[in-house]
């Protein structure tokens, strides 16, 4: 859950204290703000007349009490991580993505269009069809606020916002006119997408389906790209100095446009995921987009950071924050109160995660200066 | 059809809605902008919009009792006093613990939309509509054909979003608390070098764009006169980009304010008129967003943003 690159460098250097309290600090500060979160939720449980302890062993044994809950847990983490990914991708490169919700809603709209244009190719083609489609709907998205940042100094946390709510709008027009199933009820809903075009499930009898191993694949092929890469040096190089990187002859505002359009495509495979691994195997809008989404575009930011913007710290990062969402579910139904609750949970674990992050530097840091002092008190 | 829509009445009518339609972008707006020129951005506003206008409707649906006048200052207080403890929540993520400011507010409107529908659910279920605000038509003024309409007569929230206008103005260029706002916007180790409490300075600015974003909130319920889930739909994130539209002057977050309520007046008089219907509605709802991206494309041209916008202050740094 940590920054893994800060972890591997320190334990070769530094005296234990040092070592212990940095990644203490590394692992107490993230889980010490979940406990804070979890607190203010007791605390409106309490408010709703709820009890706070029935609801908690719900969202606990909800998320982590089983191999279903497990599983549903890993299906919940699935969008968190694939988005979250994206967002490592994005950050790291210097721009804040927060269309994460629109591009999601951009893949799946490609994605959903695709199969249905194309039932009968067989699964083995069909299925990476849809993924793609799903890639190239969220890229598309996420290209245009980056273009919109490179070539014309548009500032990209507004844009993506705006381009949210414009994806959401369009679902909700596709899905009462183009795209809706035919027949009496006019539900905002696609109508049962084609056989071959559904993730297959993997063994072991729960609902966990390949989706899962494509967001691993996924997030492993983000550390490779932003680690291990020429164009992954460049994004960062442009991420951490922009001018700096000019100068050296980096292309500066093309990398802007591709680190958005693949944090784009890492969102848009979300939403082909969100549709082809559903069990109702449909598009569906209604409720709004927010409700298809589960608020997976600003959630995997949360997951991200909580990775310390690494690919693979967002894997266990996204897994524990997608058992506190599929938790709060279990909760929500345990002590009968509104879904509602869930999202203001999830509002308020945003902002204690969120908050805590520079907490995790600065203890860091202060460990470091210790550590300091120490060896050179040691050198005299 | 079309012809329906150009005629004196329904002109006027929609002109004078989209003044009144302007308001929450206004109100919201302004205190943005007097947050950013400190530099705190602050893209919670669309949550502490939801937060004010639901406090302000429960307070007005269930009246204490204390008349007219009494019922409705209790609600817009009680709606100004959510919207300031929202303003140190946020002031201690942003403040204290020098979260990123670009993600931050994400957390606070995923609260105040899960809170907002929660309590609404709980606490009203059936939506019920409140009685809002009178509107005051303006001696004499009010009395000019159609410009009277149009202008001088709305409700005292209304009149007070455009009031703020010069306010707000006079306050940033001409107090010594609106020059240290911008002081710590642009360079808060100048500024703190010199004496100024950067964080105390921020903390207010931070208050009054809170209090505004909650005030937005309770306008926009009293046009409505009802609650809903999501009742703002990115009212409060379209308020932050219009303080880069207007430059970061209140007159110009004006101006932009009133495009965007014309916009909005306009498609529900469409729709009203029955113009569009069905599934051609959600795309004129697009209309706000995508007017958003085309307005920032143009502006960002020659935009100079506070320098310390979104950079927290460390004194030790």
């Amino acid at each position: 859950m940590t920054d893994v690159d800060h972890l591997s460098v320190d334990s070769a250097k530094g005296d234990p204290a040092h070592r212990i309290v940095r990644s203490l600090a590394g692992l107490t500060v993230p889980i010490g703000a979940v406990l804070a979160a979890l607190v203010v939720g007791a605390l409106m449980l309490w408010a709703l007349d709820a009890s706070p302890i029935e609801g908690y062993k719900a969202l606990f044994s909800g998320a982590f009490g089983g191999a279903d809950e497990l599983a549903d847990t890993a299906i919940k983490s699935m969008p968190l991580l694939l988005v979250g990914v994206g967002i490592c991708i994005a950050f790291r490169a210097g721009v804040i993505n927060i269309g994460g919700e629109g591009q999601i809603v951009a893949g799946a709209i490609l994605s959903t269009t695709v199969a249905l244009a194309l039932p009968d190719l067989p699964r083995a083609l069909l299925v990476p069809l849809v993924l793609i489609a799903g890639a190239v709907g969220g890229a598309i998205w996420g290209a245009i606020p980056g273009a919109l940042k490179a070539y014309a100094n548009v500032n990209e946390i507004l844009s993506t916002i705006m381009m949210n709510i414009v994806a959401a709008q369009f679902l909700s027009f596709l899905l009462q006119d183009l795209l809706i199933e035919e027949g009496a009820i006019r539900i905002q809903q696609t109508e049962r997408l084609s056989a071959n075009s559904h993730l297959p499930l993997l063994p072991g009898g729960t609902r966990l389906h390949i989706g899962v191993l494509i967001a691993i694949g996924v997030a492993v092929l983000g550390y490779l790209l932003l680690f291990r890469s020429a164009p992954g040096v460049r994004l960062r190089a442009v991420g951490h100095n922009p001018h700096a990187s000019r100068y050296a002859g980096m292309p500066v505002q093309r990398s802007i446009v591709q680190a958005l359009a693949l944090s784009g495509a890492c969102a848009g495979i979300a939403g082909a995921v969100l549709v082809f691994g559903s069990e109702s195997h449909r598009l569906i809008g209604e409720g709004g987009a927010a409700a298809f989404t589960q608020n997976a575009g600003f959630n995997g930011i949360v997951a991200a950071l909580f990775g310390g913007l690494h690919p693979l710290a967002t894997v266990p990062a996204s897994f524990l924050f997608g058992g506190l969402l599929k938790g709060g579910i279990d909760l929500q139904q345990a002590v009968q109160v509104p879904g509602a609750l869930v999202v203001a949970l999830n509002g308020i674990v945003v902002v204690f995660v969120v908050s805590s992050l520079k907490l995790q530097t600065r203890i860091r840091d202060w460990a470091a200066a210790l550590g300091q002092a120490r060896s050179d008190q040691h050198v005299e | 059809m079309w012809s329906d829509f150009f005629t004196t009445s329904v002109i006027v009518a929609t002109l004078a809605s989209a003044v009144r339609f302007a308001t929450p972008f206004l109100l919201a707006a302004l205190g943005e902008a007097v947050g950013q020129r400190s530099g705190v951005l602050n893209l919670g506003v669309e949550g502490v919009m939801l937060c004010g206008a639901f406090t302000a409707y429960y307070v007005r649906l269930n009246p204490s009792g204390w008349g007219w006048a009494g019922g409705m200052a209790t609600a817009i207080l009680a709606a100004l006093a959510v919207g300031l403890c929202m303003g140190l929540l946020y002031a201690w993520m942003t403040l204290v613990m020098h979260a990123e400011q670009g993600i931050s507010g994400i957390g606070i409107f995923l609260f105040g939309l899960g809170a907002t529908d929660l309590l609404f659910q709980k606490q009203v279920g059936v939506p019920l509509p409140i009685s809002g605000l009178r509107p005051i038509r303006i001696p004499l003024l009010g009395d000019i054909p159609h410009v009277g309409d149009i202008l001088f007569n709305h409700n005292v929230l209304v009149y007070l979003a455009y009031v703020l206008v010069p306010v707000i103005t006079l306050m940033v260029n001409r107090t010594t608390f609106g020059l240290n706002i911008r002081a710590v916007g642009e360079t808060p180790e100048a500024a703190d070098t010199l004496g100024v409490n950067v964080n105390l300075i921020r903390l207010g600015a931070i208050l009054i764009g809170n209090a505004l974003a909650a005030l937005a909130g309770a306008a926009l319920v009293m046009n409505t006169n009802i609650f809903q889930q999501n009742l703002t739909a990115g009212q409060g994130f379209i308020a932050v980009a219009l303080v880069y539209f207007g430059a970061w002057r209140p007159g110009g977050v004006m101006a932009g304010a009133l495009l965007f309520g014309l916009v909005s007046s306009t498609v529900l008089q469409l729709k009203t008129l029955g113009i569009v219907s069905g599934a051609a509605s959600a795309l004129t709802a697009m209309a706000p967003a995508l007017l958003t991206i085309v307005v920032l494309v143009i502006v960002s041209r020659r935009i100079g943003q506070p320098s310390a916008l979104t950079r927290p202050f460390d004194r030790n740094a």
